[in-house]
Parts: structure tokens; sequence; C-alpha cells
């Protein structure tokens, strides 16, 4: 992946490490390269770092220590508005993220934040809410709709800015099997780099042939996710563990 | 919109009315509000012209007079102070029904009632033949503050989700065996309250924090811009002109 000719990296962290106001270290030193159109799950138990780690990627949180590069750009003050367009977080509870009075509206906060007016917004809109299958939802206000389908817009409202990194936080929660699966096929289609933080193993095996371990503030492990998964010895060491039944090693994942 | 946005007080349909930009019609209401309110209450038949305006205004709409007349209910508290008036304001008495009243305290309940109810009458009017969200829109384009707008437009959001949270935490409670009765259990009721707050706020900051995340700065972009042409003006002011013309002829007979 670090071959001279290769493209530039979607993402790029090194050396991050963040402590908060109140003295908490909670990252320390994290490096983390996704490439372009890789699929990645950042796997943890409850309190390693994973949020602290997504909300640097957009300059939520400033580095303490290291850096965040998006597609090349350093996340500083100054690139915010466009490192913002670059990267795309879904957050956990649809309802957070979608606060604008219609769909449509929603969907086309983002972009006409950036500066996107009439046709062009209209356009924007459009592909991203069919990308996830919710174009004729459109002039539908948000809390009408279920839990999937809102879900589902909220995926669209940061695919409308053209992002160059999808973050997902906890995808698959509280959605039911359908749903789940349904939103796995709209992830699968999309062609665009994604970073999947998440405790479903399963889903993360699914969807990601990469898993990253970000373990009291570093990256534990870094490696193909079915191998990752395969060790018990690290993910007992890391507090993670499979759902009662399911064996990794069952599934067959294509190789890359 | 959707069907399914639609307000208790919007009653959906297809008319000139229901089809004219909001800004218009918030507009036209507002200059008929202050024409009606700045006529001589003496100049009875003045009031009856204006009510027979906004029954064109209804009957153009196609709002049935029965559910005009449901929603004019909100008026009841003004009507019962009105009544009243009658009886406390001093002055000249006369009889009416046998009953001595005082001529002053007869004129002002006439006032607040016909100016009230015709007020009334026509926000009424307007709401039922515009969608919340256009009104949003409208006073975003009549460069109301727009931080104003912003938050009339999160409570339409969220509403729903808030009183959603209050449900469950209702059933919760029922869920453990509370059932409130009496004074004894309204600090369970405030409590439920103050965590409702904390909920909310804390809501409040991850939607920001989403916000943010999507570029947001500090002001809301205009997706829809509404517009207006000449002709839409020309007919939202009919209202207000026709009214304008009722009140100078009632200053001036």
């Amino acid at each position: 992946m670090n071959l001279p000719t290769a493209p530039v990296p979607s993402l790029e962290v090194s050396g991050l490490a963040y402590a908060y106001p109140d003295g908490h270290q909670a990252l320390f030193g994290v490096d983390l390269t996704v490439a372009r159109g890789e699929r990645v799950a950042l796997l943890g138990p409850n309190g390693a770092g994973k949020t602290t780690l997504v909300l640097h990627l957009n300059g939520i949180l400033d580095a303490g220590a290291g850096s965040v590069r998006v597609a090349g750009l350093p996340v500083e003050k100054r690139n915010l508005a466009e490192i913002r367009r670059r990267v795309g977080i879904v957050f956990q509870d649809p309802d957070d993220q979608l606060f604008m009075p219609t769909v449509r509206e929603d969907v086309a906060f983002g972009p006409a934040t950036a500066g996107l007016r009439g046709p062009e917004l209209e356009e924007r809109v459009v592909t991203a809410l069919r990308r996830v299958g919710m174009e004729e939802y459109a002039a539908r206000p948000p809390h009408h709709l279920s839990f999937g389908q809102r879900r589902r817009v909220a995926v669209a409202t940061v695919l409308a800015m053209e992002p160059e990194i999808l973050v997902l936080d906890e995808p698959s929660s509280n959605l039911d099997p359908a749903s789940r699966r349904e939103l796995a096929d709209i992830l699968r289609s999309l062609d665009v780099t994604v970073l999947m933080v998440t405790h479903d193993l399963p889903y993360a095996l699914e969807l990601c042939p990469r898993a990253v371990i970000l373990s009291d503030g570093v990256i534990a492990a870094d490696d193909r996710t079915q191998d990752l998964l395969c060790d018990d010895e690290l993910m007992r060491g890391h507090r993670l563990e499979l759902p009662f039944g399911f064996d990794p090693r069952s599934v067959s994942v294509p190789r890359p | 919109m959707g069907a399914g946005h639609a307000h208790k007080l919007y009653r959906h349909g297809h008319s000139p009315v229901h089809d004219l930009p909001p800004h218009c019609k918030l507009a036209a209401v507002l200059g008929f509000v202050v024409v009606v309110v700045s006529t001589p209450r003496e100049a009875v038949w003045a009031f009856a012209l204006y009510g027979v305006l906004l029954a064109g205004v209804a009957a153009v709409a196609r709002i049935p007079a029965g559910f005009l007349l449901k929603r004019l209910v909100i008026e009841v508290p003004f009507v019962a102070f009105a009544l009243l008036m009658p009886f406390v304001v001093p002055g000249e008495q006369t009889e009416l029904l046998g009953v001595s009243v005082s001529v002053p305290g007869l004129w002002g309940a006439w006032n607040v009632l016909a100016k009230g109810t015709l007020g009334v009458a026509a926000s009424v009017l307007l709401a039922s033949t515009t969608e919340l969200r256009s009104l949003l829109l409208g006073l975003q384009r009549l460069r109301l503050p727009p931080l104003l707008v912003q938050i009339a437009s999160f409570m339409i959001r969220y509403g729903d989700v808030i009183t959603d949270e209050l449900r469950r935490m209702s059933v919760a409670r029922r869920s453990r065996g509370f059932e409130a009765g009496g004074v004894r259990h309204w600090g369970v009721l405030a409590k439920t309250a103050g965590a409702l707050f904390i909920r909310s706020y804390e809501r409040g900051e991850r939607v920001h924090l989403a916000m943010v995340s999507r570029g947001y700065t500090g002001t809301m972009p205009v997706i829809d811009e509404v517009t207006a042409s000449r002709t839409q003006w020309a007919h939202a002011a009919a209202l207000p002109v026709l009214a304008l013309a009722v009140c100078l002829l009632g200053w001036t007979v």
C-alpha cells in the first residue's frame, strides 16, 4: 500500500495523542493509515478511545500531539471547512444526525453549507438519497420514518457531501436483522473509503476485510479481520468477545 | 410536502390561497389585523364587512365554516374577559335584558370581541392554508432574526422526540408501580421534568456536534428560497387593501 505510485491515502493518522482538559489521557500515539477505497473496522472495548479518535478526524478535537491528514490535507483550523466536507461522520443516534424538518432539507444541509445552490444542490440530494434507496421519502419529516430508514437517511446526509471517507459509529446498533442487511448492502455498494467503529464483530467481518483494535489509547492490532477474530488470546486480551455460537473460522470471506 | 407532516391546524388542499407564497400570506394577515385594530369601534358595519371579507377568503380557500368555527374556540378566554367588562367598567349605566350594565363597558366588550374574533379568524385561516414548515420559510424570507427561525424549526423537529422520551419515562415509572396521584407525588414528577431537561440538553449538545461535523458555522444555509411574483403579491394584498378601504370609510363616515 505504500508503493511510491500509490495514491494519497484517504486517512493518515500518525503519533496522535490526546488528553482531555480534566487530565484524563485517552490516546497515546495512534498510527493508522487507510488507503483509498478500503473498508476498515475499528474495534475495541468501551473506553478504549474510539470516539475520541473519531472526533479528531474532522477536527472537533484538536490533537495534543501528532497529526491527522485526510487525503493529504492536514486537519488544522484553517482547513476545517474542507476537512468537514471530506470526512462524513454518521453518528450513532439518527435523531441527533437528522435535525432539519424534512429529509430533503437535512440531506441538503451539508452541501448547502458548503455553498451549493439550485439545481446542483437538488441533484446532490437526489443522488445521495438514491444511493441509500430513500429517494421517495425526501419530503417526509425524519421522525416519521422507521429507525432503519432514519439510519439510511443519516448515511445519505454525509454522502451528499461527497466525502473522501465515511466514518460510521456503530452502524448496526438497534437495527433489526433485515435493516442490518439492507444497510450492509448499501455500504458494500458505495465506492468510498469506510472506517467503521463497531462492537458488532460479525458485521465487521462481513463488511471490512481489514480491522484494527484500539485498546488503551493505542492501536494494539492491525490485520485481516478474520485473522484478528480467530486469535483467541488477542481477543481476550482486549475484552473482545464473539457472540454465542459464532465461529469466524466457519465463515468464508473473499481474500483481498 | 408529505401528508405525514400535516399539523392539526393545517387543512390539506389545493386552492389559490394554499398556493400563495407563505411570506405574502403572513404579510397580508399582519396588514389585515393592523387595519382591523385601528378601525373605530363605533363603525359597527365596518366589522361586519371585515367578516364578509374573511368569509370570502375562506370560500376561495375551500375551508368549511364548521372547521373554521371549531378552531375559533381558542378565543374563549378572551370572550369571558370581554363579557365581564359591561359589569365592571364604571360609567353611564343602561338596562339590557333587565340587567344594569355600563355603556363604556359594552363598547369595550364589543371592541375586544369584534377585533379579537377577526384577528383569530384571520390567523386560523393562515394556519389552515399554510404548512408549519412553509410558515417558517416565510418568516425567514420576511427577515425575522435567523436565530428565532432556527429555534422554531428545531421545536418542530424535536417536539415529537421529546414527547416520546417523556412517554417512555412515564412507562418506566408506571412499570415500577408508580401512579401519580396527589400532592405527595409531585416530587417524583418534578424530578421527571428535571431529568427530561437534562436529557434534552444533552441531546442538544449531540445535535450541535452533528451539525458542526457537517460544516455548520452559526448560520443555516437557505435551502429553499421562497419567492413571490408580482401577481402573487397582488392577490395576497387584496385582503388588507380592501380592509384598508373599509377602515378609511369607517373614519370618514
